[in-house]
């Protein structure tokens, strides 16, 4: 629809036959300063995306009067020293804590999600479309609007101040998307298997788990990456339902950790660090997957 | 119409996703916009009807407006970076660039993307710190040492730093999501347009913009609701401050509730902010139900 009108003017060779020639005969000089301009700017921006990172990679070898005397140059010498007292200060429980939350959020609410997909897919559940349309608004509700009353129910449920506070939440608000995500790939399925599958008298639940599920894999992987993207990073739920610090996730623990730091500079870099360090080098090794989830959570 | 039990068991399989959604999406969002209509506090026994005292509250409290403000100032240098100069660097990626170093550098960019909100602002208030802080040292490096400040403690500059902080963050990110889709594009396209001697300024607004508008939509509405959802690298960075110059909708909530102790104000702003988030991504729903574009 696009390409019709507005390519038109392009395919009237003779307007463009003398930049055409020039091409021919190798690049202009325009087009050198052009594109070493171009080169320029993506260098530029390049080295000021990654120097902040290596900025607080080296400043977390260095001791306080390096920070201050060379803060632009690598370490004199590594202070591993700097890592273990971030650790001993928190970040060791901050990661344990986060670590947990994510994994246990990924398992409920990957399954739960493609358990309701499965169910929306495959069977006339009655009020299928009622039950649609809930988790499509799901989508478009902004986690702070229910803080206040979350806040109460919560402590009426006896999980405020608990990491099962967190799971139960970020699995809650997840549930909407994921299963989207996972019921949009189901639905292209072919249905002749699992059809087959009843002939043999196979009830759904072994349909589920031992035909749907293993077919649903590479989205499944998608699903698992982009909740545990959430839950690593989440930060409203989990500063206003832990008050306990020795439960802190990374994201509220390293806020808390930089005030009672203070100027202690190299151990807050190294602090910084290591919370920076699991997704970033989970992203180095599964980069490929890692772009497809991404584009697939965008293509819902 | 009966619906026999038989059909009504298959509501196990929706069952567990339906319940979570109920009652920890769904109850305590109506139940924010009902108690926005009262007044009490976390200490009080029991909270008094108000009517719509909090909405004028919130009407004549010019930190509310100012926080609005902000959330706007957010969304629109958001849209200059994060749509309009990552459609131009993921062109640039994908045409000027050789396919080798296109990796590393799309690598690159997309970095700073996988590191959590919270390591990013205290990273960035480290790089704004006037003691430590690396923008001070490399404008008096450059020669401009006159403009060097305290960035984050200066009520002028505050939101910016932080915004600043943000776009650091996401740009290479949607980037990244353009050059994705930028690969859908049949080649032949690109093909016939240089056969026709047309240029790579010329390409990309005959060709890839119009050819990216579904993605362009997508990233539009994201970025704009992300702007009004943003809370975690005020928090991080400037908690709203210094006197209140840098408060967004959800961190000036945050301050009312948490802080302040007025629950009733904040549930108000709660609404307000339910409003808005919901308008734009219904608007998402209806603009990405249209025929997408084919070719």
């Amino acid at each position: 629809m696009v390409t019709t009108d507005s390519a038109a003017p392009v395919r009237n060779p003779r307007k463009h036959q003398g930049r055409a020639i020039a091409a021919n005969r190798g690049p202009t000089v325009g087009q050198s300063i052009g594109k070493l301009l171009v080169w320029l700017a993506l260098g530029a921006l390049a080295v000021l995306v990654i120097y902040p990172l290596l900025w607080m990679i080296f400043s977390s070898f260095k001791d306080n009067s390096e920070v201050f005397a060379h803060p632009f140059g690598l370490p004199s010498e590594l202070r591993w020293e700097n890592f273990v007292e971030a650790g001993n200060a928190g970040v060791v429980r901050y990661l344990t804590n986060s670590v947990l939350v994510t994994a246990i959020s990924i398992l409920t609410t990957t399954l739960i999600s493609a358990w309701a997909a499965y169910g929306l897919v495959r069977l006339k559940i009655p009020f299928g479309g009622p039950v649609v349309l809930l988790l499509l608004g799901g989508l478009m509700l902004a986690p702070t609007v229910a803080l206040i009353p979350l806040f109460g129910l919560l402590q009426q449920l006896h999980i405020y101040n608990t990491l099962w506070a967190l799971m139960v939440l970020y699995t809650a608000f997840r549930i909407p998307f994921t299963t989207f995500l996972i019921r949009a790939y189901m639905i292209d399925l072919p249905t002749e298997v699992d059809e087959a599958a009843v002939l043999d008298g196979a009830s759904r639940g072994q349909i589920f788990w031992q035909i749907i599920l293993p077919m649903c894999r590479p989205i499944l992987v998608s699903a698992a990456l982009l909740q545990a993207l959430f839950a690593w990073n989440e930060f409203v739920f989990a500063l206003v339902f832990l008050s306990d610090g020795e439960l802190k996730t990374l994201p509220v623990g390293l806020m808390d950790m930089q005030s009672r730091l203070l100027t202690n500079w190299p151990v807050q870099f190294a602090g910084l660090t290591m919370a920076a360090l699991p997704m970033l080098v989970l992203f180095l090794i599964g980069q490929r997957q890692f772009l497809r989830g991404l584009s697939d959570g965008m293509g819902k | 119409m009966r619906i026999s039990i038989e059909r009504w068991k298959t509501w196990v399989w929706v069952a567990p996703a339906v319940a979570l959604l109920v009652v920890f999406v769904y109850y305590p969002i109506v139940e924010n916009i009902r108690l926005s209509f009262f007044s009490w506090s976390a200490f009080s026994a029991s909270p008094a009807f108000v009517g719509f005292d909090n909405y004028v509250t919130a009407a004549n409290d010019p930190v509310f407006w100012h926080s609005l403000w902000n959330n706007g100032l957010y969304a629109i240098i958001s849209l200059i970076f994060q749509v309009g100069l990552a459609l131009v660097l993921a062109a640039l990626l994908e045409e000027v660039v050789h396919q080798r170093l296109r990796g590393l550098l799309r690598t690159i960019y997309f970095i700073p993307a996988t590191i959590s909100i919270t390591v990013a602002g205290i990273l960035f208030s480290f790089i704004y710190n006037p003691q430590i802080g690396l923008l001070n040292r490399a404008l008096s490096a450059v020669g401009l040492g006159s403009f060097a400040q305290d960035w984050l403690g200066n009520p002028g500059t505050a939101i910016y730093g932080v915004i600043a902080m943000s776009q650091w963050q996401s740009i290479g990110y949607t980037a990244v999501l353009f050059v994705v889709a930028m690969q859908r594009i049949p080649r032949e396209l690109y093909e016939a347009a240089k056969v026709d001697g047309a240029g790579h300024v010329r390409t990309f607004f005959s060709i890839t913009v119009p050819l990216l508008r579904e993605m362009t939509t997508l990233v539009v509405i994201l970025t704009l609701s992300g702007a009004f959802l943003v809370f975690n690298e005020v928090m991080v960075m400037t908690a709203g401050g210094p006197s209140n110059s840098s408060q967004v909708l959800n961190t000036w909530l945050y301050h009312n509730a948490f802080l302040a102790d007025d629950m009733g104000y904040a549930a108000a702003i709660g609404t307000v902010i339910f409003v808005i988030t919901f308008s734009i991504s219904a608007a998402q729903i209806l603009i990405t139900r249209r025929r997408r574009v084919q070719w």
